[in-house]
């Protein structure tokens, strides 16, 4: 057993998903420390947005399970799910609200203290404070991610999960990400990070898995270099 | 637990053989009905469809609580088998329903002039039949399976618990507005033919639900075992 | 319990405000509730049958369809963004969201029956006079109870491509009893008779409502949770 300092801000044990006879997810374990990334890579259909909707509390495994903080993610037991943000595709954003309305929302149902206020410091962090006023549906793709980050943070989460986030982002915005992301290490969250593009977030990965028909393939500390792992890689989502 | 293809096949050729024996018993009581009970003395020979009318009745009530049982089943212990076997009770019951109500149009009809009344039983069979429609509508809207299972799940239940919220209705109505006494021969004081020939009615529908939703749940099985393996990596 | 509570408003303020936002629900179902009344109007042969007579279910046929109508909104609004997903990530008891939801439902429905009386009184001539306060009482009470299923169901049928359409073979049959109560009491109380002759049916929408809203909540996780 790791000293408590080292216990992992997120574990999932024996994680399983299955639909009658359909079985999607076959047991996956992970731990991710604090300051710590994990990227995960696969083909489609591997069952990568199932893992992460299952991590985020979204979905219940059929097995197994999943604890952040040490305390289980279950149904009856809302309190773990503050330990959690999650970025996706979608904003979770009402396009006829405005970001400091949306935001003041999600405040109110994290339980936080002043939530407008707490709602007009995340946008100030992503440079947003000057649209925090004009309904989401004006804002345009960047400025969307940007609230979309605020509101995933808002809570001040623990572990942040994060889905295909670099998809889209051409090289500046991409370098841009690369940085918060490595703020939010800094910060001492545990990142889990379902990529394409093993190479844009390669230098923050702290391990690296690979899910190939419902379970790891693959699950190691990251190598150093890339290239020695892209054939290996290859190799399995091809194999 | 994930049944496996022989098992499914097995329930299959039961289902297919029990279904064939029920078929049986329902001519026997077509037999039984025409030449072996005395005919009715007010309402003459249409008064035996009866013996279909009431049977059917029973049978898609039958199928309806066991849809609302297996919902309830179902949300507690997840088991897609109790999913699989909640659809096709509806789907046969829905059958049943339309039998009754069908039946007892022509039967009013025939012998009272009216194709229909609002009372109790016509009334709740009516009222499972438009259930059983929304559920099974329901169902095939929605592709994901895991959806398909939990929604109908909620319909079944919440289906079952306005069945006594219809005969609460159907009674306060009936208390201020009396209908016309209709005479039906359900009273316990039936002859002793009439009434054996309605328990073997019963019986034969009964067995022949059974048998219509083994075949129908042993499908569902199958269906669901080809889909996994065409999914499976 | 009291966070819960204060869950369901903070849910149920952000629908109202999203609606006063776009007022594109409320005011379809308003529209269509008079239209409705129109039709009506020009559907009966005014010799023939006394208004009084049609009365009560001429107001409480148009209250369903206006309720069916408005009750659409309450989670198609949730499918952009995927702002469920959202909500089902935070901390959230999924009762709370049932009863948010449920409350901004309901003063949705009220809104539309508020609209919806007057123009009934105007169009059919119907005095209401005393009957006023019973009148209003019996709305709310057999409101509850089909915005109580209503909520739960457009939830499920958001999911499926025709929406609009199995909401009402879904929602109808579940209707009837507090229609049929409403219609009940809504005729005796504007006939002026007394209250004892409506018992039975007063007692009726009350237990229709306490069982469909319990069951209800207990019922939403298996909804919105996978």
């Amino acid at each position: 057993m790791t000293a408590p300092a080292e216990a992992p801000l997120l574990e999932a044990r024996g994680l399983a998903r299955s639909f009658g006879a359909l079985r999607v997810l076959r047991g996956v374990d992970l731990a991710v420390r604090a300051g710590e990334m994990l990227a995960v890579a696969g083909p489609n259909g591997a069952g990568k947005t199932t893992l992460l909707r299952l991590l985020a509390g979204l979905m219940r495994p059929t097995e197994g399970e999943v604890r952040v903080m040490g305390r289980r993610l279950t149904r009856s037991e809302p309190e773990a799910r503050r330990g959690i943000g999650l970025l996706s595709h979608q904003t979770f954003l009402y396009d006829d609200l405005t970001p400091q309305e949306n935001l003041t929302f999600v405040a109110r149902l994290y339980g936080l203290r002043d939530p407008a206020a707490a709602a007009r410091d995340a946008l100030e962090e992503v440079g947003l404070t000057h649209r925090a006023h004009d309904p989401v549906r004006q804002l345009s793709r960047g400025l969307l991610q940007r609230a979309a980050i605020a509101r995933a943070l808002l809570h001040q989460p623990s572990v942040l999960l994060l889905d295909e986030p670099f998809t889209g982002l051409d090289a500046p915005s991409a370098a841009r990400f690369r940085e918060l992301l490595a703020a939010q290490l800094a910060r001492g969250r545990a990142l889990v990070l379902v990529t394409h593009h093993l190479a844009e977030a390669w230098e923050l990965a702290g391990r690296v898995a690979v899910l190939v028909g419902g379970r790891w393939a693959l699950e190691e500390a990251r190598p150093a270099r890339l290239a020695d792992f892209l054939p290996r890689y290859e190799a399995l989502v091809h194999g | 637990m994930t049944p496996t293809l022989a098992s499914a096949e097995r329930t299959l050729r039961f289902g297919y053989a029990l279904t064939v024996l029920g078929l049986l018993a329902v001519s026997a009581v077509y037999v039984l009905a025409i030449c072996f009970t005395p005919v009715e003395v007010r309402q003459g020979a249409a008064q035996k469809i009866f013996y279909v009318h009431a049977p059917s009745a029973w049978g898609a009530l039958v199928a309806f609580a066991l849809v609302g049982i297996s919902s309830i089943l179902y949300l507690w212990l997840h088991d897609t088998r109790l999913d699989l076997f909640a659809a096709s009770s509806a789907e046969v019951g829905i059958a049943y329903s339309l039998v009754m109500l069908t039946t007892g149009p022509i039967w009013g009809k025939t012998v009272w002039g009216t194709w229909w009344t609002w009372d109790a039983r016509l009334t709740l069979t009516l009222f499972l039949f438009f259930l059983f429609v929304g559920y099974l509508a329901l169902r095939a809207a929605l592709h994901d399976r895991g959806e398909r299972a939990r929604f109908s799940a909620v319909v079944g239940i919440m289906g079952l618990l306005l069945v006594p919220f219809i005969h609460l209705s159907v009674y306060l109505f009936r208390t201020l507005h009396p209908q016309p006494i209709l005479l039906k021969p359900s009273s316990p004081s039936l002859p002793p033919e009439m009434l054996r020939t309605l328990m073997v009615g019963m019986a034969a529908f009964t067995l022949l639900y059974v048998g219509f939703v083994t075949v129908r749940y042993a499908m569902a099985q199958l269906a669901d075992l080809s889909e996994g393996d065409a999914d499976a990596v | 319990m009291g966070e819960a509570i204060r869950l369901a408003l903070a849910v149920a303020a952000k629908d109202i405000r999203l609606e006063l936002r776009s007022r594109t629900a409320l005011l379809s179902a308003v529209v269509f509730a008079a239209l409705v009344l129109v039709v009506f109007n020009f559907a009966r042969d005014p010799t023939a049958i006394s208004a009084m007579d049609l009365a009560p279910s001429v107001l409480w046929v148009t209250f369903a369809f206006g309720a069916v109508v408005a009750l659409n909104r309450a989670f198609t609004v949730e499918r952009e963004n995927a702002a469920l997903d959202g909500m089902l990530l935070a901390p959230l008891p999924r009762s709370a969201l049932y009863l948010g939801k449920l409350l901004a439902n309901l003063a949705f429905v009220f809104v539309v029956e508020a609209v919806t009386l007057p123009l009934f009184v105007l169009f059919f001539n119907v005095s209401l006079g005393h009957a006023l306060p019973g009148i209003l009482g019996v709305t709310v009470l057999a409101t509850i109870g089909f915005v109580a299923v209503g909520t739960i169901f457009s939830a499920m049928v958001v999911r499926t491509r025709f929406a609009e359409l199995m909401l009402p073979v879904l929602l109808l049959p579940f209707m009837v009893p507090p229609l049929v109560g409403a219609v009940q009491c809504t005729a005796r109380l504007l006939a002026g008779r007394p209250l004892s002759e409506m018992l039975g049916w007063l007692r009726l929408l009350t237990l229709y409502d306490i069982v469909f809203v319990t069951l209800c909540t207990l019922a939403f996780p298996a909804v919105v949770d996978e």
